[in-house]
């Protein structure tokens, strides 16, 4: 139930935001941060508690059905286990940020935008606990939509061309999504008499072979436009660039995890035989993509699109890790997917900064701003260091067990993929260096960060350290789901 | 009264719905347009009542009485937008009213 | 003593978040109590562990402590774990030593600059850094220390961001770097895969188990390891670096690029000796790069103008001296280089930095000279610098570690005269390019005037180091000539003793030839620079020395190699692709969409007849359908 009620906590709070800004435009702002933080709270409870309350033989904490649409067999099915529970929290984390970094940012509109904002989050978190794969399907459109219009109204100069594109490319993997969903929803009716879209009973459906390797691509093709691979990637510089630092912030830290979540909970949950089958290829693109973006990440002189390549860059790991099929990869996913989006999520919020007080996003208009701003530059410095992957910091031990584990995988892909080590570096420094370092250009005095943005930089530089130095904790969280998903494997 | 063939009053009927064809299509006048629609109607009612005459059938008649109707209530409806369109737009020529153009999608 | 380890990295760990965190609001002489301090104590905890590994040696040789577990995955399993023995100790004290003079020195020379707190901020990172990288008991946390100095080198070396080549200095040093990083990170990978651990002391027992027959893939992995060493010590074909790595503050070169990161290459080898010594072709491969690496470094530095880039070349060149150590398996030997060099050439840049600073930071030596009386100390302490460098016999410490690796080129099982020759031309060069620094800038007439001079903290940190750079390598003598061999025998604990060869001439034949080079070298520059200086006029005005020198000058011409072969492609690609091919892909499928709507919309005109029309071809087309 409290799954339920986290969920339409957001909800009831983005309408209420809504609401409330028609008389007080102030307040809209306190309840979403109200909602995030008591979200925040509510997860972070559920840490505590459930880790060890998981029923004997079962890695599902919580498993909460009610019946939606019986007639065609949907259900309200929400269920809980280590990797859903790592991903509900970062999502509370992130979103606590995305109201926080919104918080003088957006003067148009602020309750509609809220709205958005929260009912995206709860979109997320339905994502990552619906069992039900209609469920699963609403709510990955109630995450889109808003999502859309938080990119075309409180966008930047190009937010029209960016959001249409955002949501076509989405729409489209949706829809492929749709028609898998139904094709093993028929078949499994087909087999076994009985209509059904739960997660649980579907994963007994055993389609034929060269039928089930067509829904599986449905299914990843879906999630790996949403991840991104390369050459899927196209809606995501422009959708990040153009969106408002809140919008960056969730579409970089979060969004692009479901895709990475789809992937593992249901294509090679659903798919074992045929994930497998394609596991080299997935590999490949892993491999082509973390190069790829990172020679694009290189070239962008702006510098939240910079920063969004990187980020295609650093998915390929992910799809790296979960093709790898091994136990030290996996771990290693689950790790990247936190922490790139806690790193990204940073360095988003650095580039909507900057851009709030340079009305630039041109690195080239940039430079020597460790003088004036040194806290922002050291800040700066921590995540280039953590996209680089340098070590102490959790995007390195991320990399490191995905590309261990992948070695033993396929040791020639994987190196391929390590080379990305040595592009992200460039990437990296040009975008420091660009920024931060050099001649100090003459710019009218500006402020370095406020307590407010102390406040969110703190807590992600903290968070990604305590990451790199003690990720034991999240590992043994999702310790059981990833040795039943490698167990997959035959 | 001589029997009048099928054929024939069928033909008669063509050549009608093919004047008001043309005038639909030929006429810049709203209201001559209407006219032969109002032709095109009757000469489908005189095909009717042809085929009722031919097959010794009341329904061919109730048809011609129906498009009677039909296009009485057709003529009030078309004369009071043709009223409409000239209080509006102090023309009744077709070529000008294009108002339902599409627009270029990229403006 | 051991419960206290952590304290050792701990220390300027606990300096750098102090100074990075507060240290705007804190005053100078706090930050340089704090930076100096924290670097000073743990300096202070090194030796008393020193001294109690000395007395009472731990049982297997080796203190450790366990601090946390990092990771743990199926059957990788990592913590965060601290070893020191007797060679993790000789690092530390190096570290933590030479760190502590450095520091001392740096609290006087960064006393007028801006950024005082983040200067320090970084030096106590990186000596924290360091420590872990010496102290690691599994390569995972190695990497960690081997990553946290790189960066730390990048910070410095770009500590004065404002000039643009800075900045393009440290990032040059840190990609390079990085290139070996990650061959080292597959290397990890791979041995991983074979082993099944990362932890050294297991894999060092299980190296000799596991590639027992047949040993390609322990040469592969040697070979990957190598390549991270090789980034790291700026050796050949990765040693591009350095020399621009000097426009960092003049301590930092000391510091980092003399003294202590630019061995950790050194270090790795030596830790990792038994899966080197498997593979016969890794370690002619170390011994060669070692030698052509020492030779042509020294080459350049003959040539250079720059007083840091002299010593840059050399110290790339003597890093090529301890790598031909280790190559033919003279262990002790490449660690006593390392012990004594760090010295020296720690003393050297300290010397060049005061050196520049009272000059105006002036870095051109034919625009000094005549220092010798107007700065008798700072004379005095570069003169036993540059003895050492130069190796003049039994004086200097540099002539007790350089000797044995020339005897050993020519002697142990792996040497052969292609490398003593190499090897004992670069003793020729370093002789030379020594002496020729040492005439340029202290004897001759005065070209720019002293502006300042250094203080007591500047001058007492050289005075120390000049002693040991005269007087440490009395701890080991030649077999020869004594039976003292305190160094070694330490050494010896976990590294293998050399293996000669059968049959060899004598000792001394080989030390009067390098002793006789040596002086040789002393004396061409003697007679070039200052003797008859014509000779030189002469060579000035031929274009072909002028061409060899300038090939020289510029470290062999590689950075223009790179720059053709890797740099502008890459910048190639990345420029014409900024766009995005992909991008261009599916904006044609957006553009073919607004084609064919175009074309569609044509027929959406609104003129009624058009339409009528239309619906009686419509019509007209499904009659004939029907028909037909």
């Amino acid at each position: 139930m409290i799954l339920v009620w986290i969920i339409a906590l957001l909800l009831i709070g983005g309408l209420l935001s809504w609401f409330a800004a028609q008389w007080n435009k102030h307040l809209a702002k306190w309840i979403a941060l109200g909602c995030t933080v008591a979200g925040l709270i509510l997860v972070s409870w559920l840490c505590m508690h459930y880790k060890d309350a998981a029923p004997a033989g079962s890695t599902w904490f919580i498993d909460y059905k009610t019946n939606w649409i019986p007639a065609f067999g949907i259900g309200f099915h929400l269920a809980l286990d280590g990797l859903s529970l790592v991903l509900l929290l970062l999502t509370f984390f992130l979103g606590t940020l995305a109201v926080l970094c919104s918080w003088t940012e957006i003067k148009e509109k602020q309750g509609f935008y809220f709205f958005n904002l929260l009912w995206t989050l709860a979109g997320i978190c339905g994502v990552f606990v619906a069992m039900d794969l209609f469920l699963f399907y609403f709510f990955w459109e109630v995450m889109l939509v808003p999502m859309y219009f938080l990119i075309s109204i409180w966008g930047d100069t190009n937010r029209r061309y960016a959001s249409y594109k955002f949501f076509i490319f989405t729409q489209a993997g949706g829809l492929l999504m749709l028609l898998s969903i139904l094709a093993l929803y028929f078949i499994h009716a087909q087999q076994t008499g009985i209509y059904s879209f739960d997660y649980f009973d579907l994963l007994h459906t055993a389609p034929e072979a060269a039928t089930a390797k067509w829904i599986m691509m449905g299914f990843l093709i879906a999630f790996i436009i949403k991840l991104p691979v390369v050459p899927f990637h196209n809606w995501l510089p422009d959708a990040h660039s153009e969106a408002p630092t809140a919008g960056s912030l969730i579409l970089a830290g979060l969004l692009l995890k479901t895709g990475a979540y789809g992937i593992i909970r249901f294509v090679i949950t659903l798919f074992p035989q045929q994930a497998q089958e394609i596991a080299w290829w997935a590999m490949l693109f892993a491999a082509i993509g973390i190069i790829y973006g990172a020679f694009l990440a290189f070239a962008q002189t702006d510098l939240k699109r910079l920063i969004a390549y990187t980020s295609v860059s650093h998915m390929g790991f992910v799809l790296l890790g979960v093709f790898a099929f091994n136990e030290i990869a996996m771990q290693g996913v689950v790790l990247q997917i936190i922490t790139h989006g806690i790193s990204t999520g940073a360095l988003f919020v650095m580039a909507g900064a900057l851009k709030e007080r340079l009305h630039t996003r041109d690195i080239n208009q940039m430079g020597g701003l460790w003088a004036a701003m040194p806290t922002m530059g050291g800040v700066a410095l921590v995540f280039t260091m953590a996209s680089l992957g340098l070590p102490v910091l959790g995007n390195f031990i991320a990399e490191f067990l995905v590309l261990i584990g992948a070695f033993s995988a396929n040791a020639t892909l994987t190196v391929i993929a390590t080379l990305g080590l040595i592009f992200s570096a460039f990437y990296a420094l040009r975008m420091m260096q660009k920024v931060f370092f050099g001649p100090a250009k003459p710019v009218s005095p500006i402020k370095d960060m406020s307590a407010r943005e102390m406040l969110m930089m703190a807590a992600l530089t903290i968070s990604i350290i305590v990451l790199g130095l003690f990720p034991q904790p999240v590992m043994d969280v999702v310790r059981g789901v990833v040795q039943n998903l490698v167990a997959m494997k035959k | 009264m001589n029997h009048v063939n099928a054929h024939t009053v069928l033909i008669v009927a063509a050549v009608l719905f093919v004047l008001g064809l043309i005038g639909t299509l030929t006429r810049k006048n709203v209201i001559f347009m209407l006219i032969s629609v109002e032709v095109m109607l009757n000469a489908a009612g005189l095909a009717f009542v042809a085929a009722g005459a031919k097959w010794q059938q009341p329904d061919g008649q109730v048809m011609f009485l129906f498009i009677l109707a039909m296009a009485a209530a057709e003529v009030s409806i078309g004369l009071a937008l043709v009223l409409q369109i000239q209080h509006q737009n102090k023309t009744l020529d077709v070529g000008d009213l294009r108002a339902l153009r599409d627009e270029d999608i990229n403006e | 003593m051991h419960q206290y380890l952590y304290l050792i990295p701990a220390l300027p760990l606990l300096g750098f978040l102090i100074l990075s965190l507060a240290g705007r609001h804190l005053s100078r002489s706090v930050i340089a109590w704090v930076g100096a301090g924290s670097v000073c104590t743990a300096a202070l905890i090194t030796m008393g562990l020193g001294i109690g590994f000395l007395q009472t040696p731990p049982a297997n040789g080796v203190y450790t402590q366990l601090l946390w577990n990092w990771f743990s995955v199926n059957r990788l399993s990592v913590s965060v774990s601290l070893s020191v023995d007797a060679l993790s100790l000789i690092f530390i004290f190096i570290i933590t030593f030479v760190g502590a003079l450095i520091h001392i020195y740096s609290t006087a020379f960064m006393q007028n600059d801006r950024d005082y707190a983040r200067f320090f901020a970084s030096m106590n990172l990186f000596v924290c850094s360091m420590l872990i990288l010496v102290m690691a008991d599994n390569l995972v946390l190695l990497y960690l220390g081997w990553e946290g100095v790189g960066l730390c080198s990048y910070l410095l070396i770009g500590f004065w961001y404002e000039t643009p080549a800075n900045c393009h200095a440290a990032n040059k040093a840190f990609f390079i770097t990085r290139i070996g990083d990650t061959a080292m990170a597959v290397g990890l990978f791979f041995l991983f895969k074979e082993i099944g651990t990362l932890q050294i002391p297991q894999i060092l027992i299980e190296v000799p188990q596991h590639f027992a027959n047949g040993a390609n893939n322990g040469t592969l992995i040697a070979i990957l390891l190598l390549a991270g060493g090789i980034g790291k010590s700026a050796q050949l074909p990765l040693q591009t670096w350095l020399p621009d790595a000097m426009a960092g503050p003049s301590p930092v070169s000391a510091l980092i690029h003399a003294a202590t990161m630019v061995t950790a290459g050194v270090y790795l080898i030596a830790r990792l000796h038994v899966l080197f010594e498997f593979s016969p072709l890794a370690m002619s491969i170390i011994a060669v790069i070692g030698a052509l690496t020492l030779f042509m470094a020294g080459c350049s530095a003959m040539v250079q103008t720059d007083i840091k880039r002299i010593l840059a070349y050399s110290t790339i060149s003597q890093i090529g001296y301890m790598f031909l150590a280790l190559g033919i398996g003279a262990w002790s030997a490449a660690i006593f280089h390392f012990f004594t060099h760090a010295f020296f050439k720690a003393l050297l840049f300290l010397a060049a930095g005061a050196v520049i600073e009272s000059l105006h930071h002036e870095h051109n030596i034919f625009k000094m000279g005549g220092l010798k009386n107007s700065m008798r100390t700072v004379f005095l302490t570069f003169l036993a610098g540059a003895a050492s460098l130069a190796a003049l016999p039994l004086v200097t410490a540099g002539f007790f570690s350089k000797d044995p690796i020339l005897w050993y080129a020519w002697s142990a099982e792996n040497g052969n005269a292609f490398l003593w020759l190499l090897a004992i031309a670069g003793a020729f060069i370093t002789a030379f390019y020594s002496t020729r620094l040492m005439l340029v800038v202290f004897w001759g007439e005065m070209k720019t005037q002293i502006t300042e001079r250094p203080g007591k903290r500047m001058v007492l940190p050289l005075i120390i180091l000049a002693v040991i750079a005269v007087a440490g390598g009395f701890i080991e003598w030649p077999h020869n000539l004594m039976h003292l061999t305190l160094f070694s025998e330490q050494v010896q604990k976990v590294l293998p003793a050399v293996v000669l060869k059968e049959n060899l001439p004598s000792e001394f034949i080989f030390q009067g030839i390098a002793v006789l080079v040596t002086l040789g070298g002393v004396y061409m520059a003697y007679v070039l620079y200052y003797q008859e200086k014509v000779t030189l006029e002469k060579w000035r005005q031929s274009p072909a020395m002028l061409s060899i020198r300038n090939f020289l000058l510029h470290g062999w011409a590689f950075d223009e190699l790179y720059d053709t072969v890797f740099v502008q492609p890459f910048l190639f690609i990345t420029r014409i692709n900024k766009k995005d091919i992909f991008d261009q892909l599916y904006n044609g499928i957006a553009q073919l969409n607004v084609t064919l709507s175009r074309l569609l919309s044509i027929t959406q005109n609104g003129s009624l007849r058009w339409y009528i029309a239309g619906v009686l071809i419509g019509i007209l087309f499904i009659i004939t359908m029907q028909l037909l």
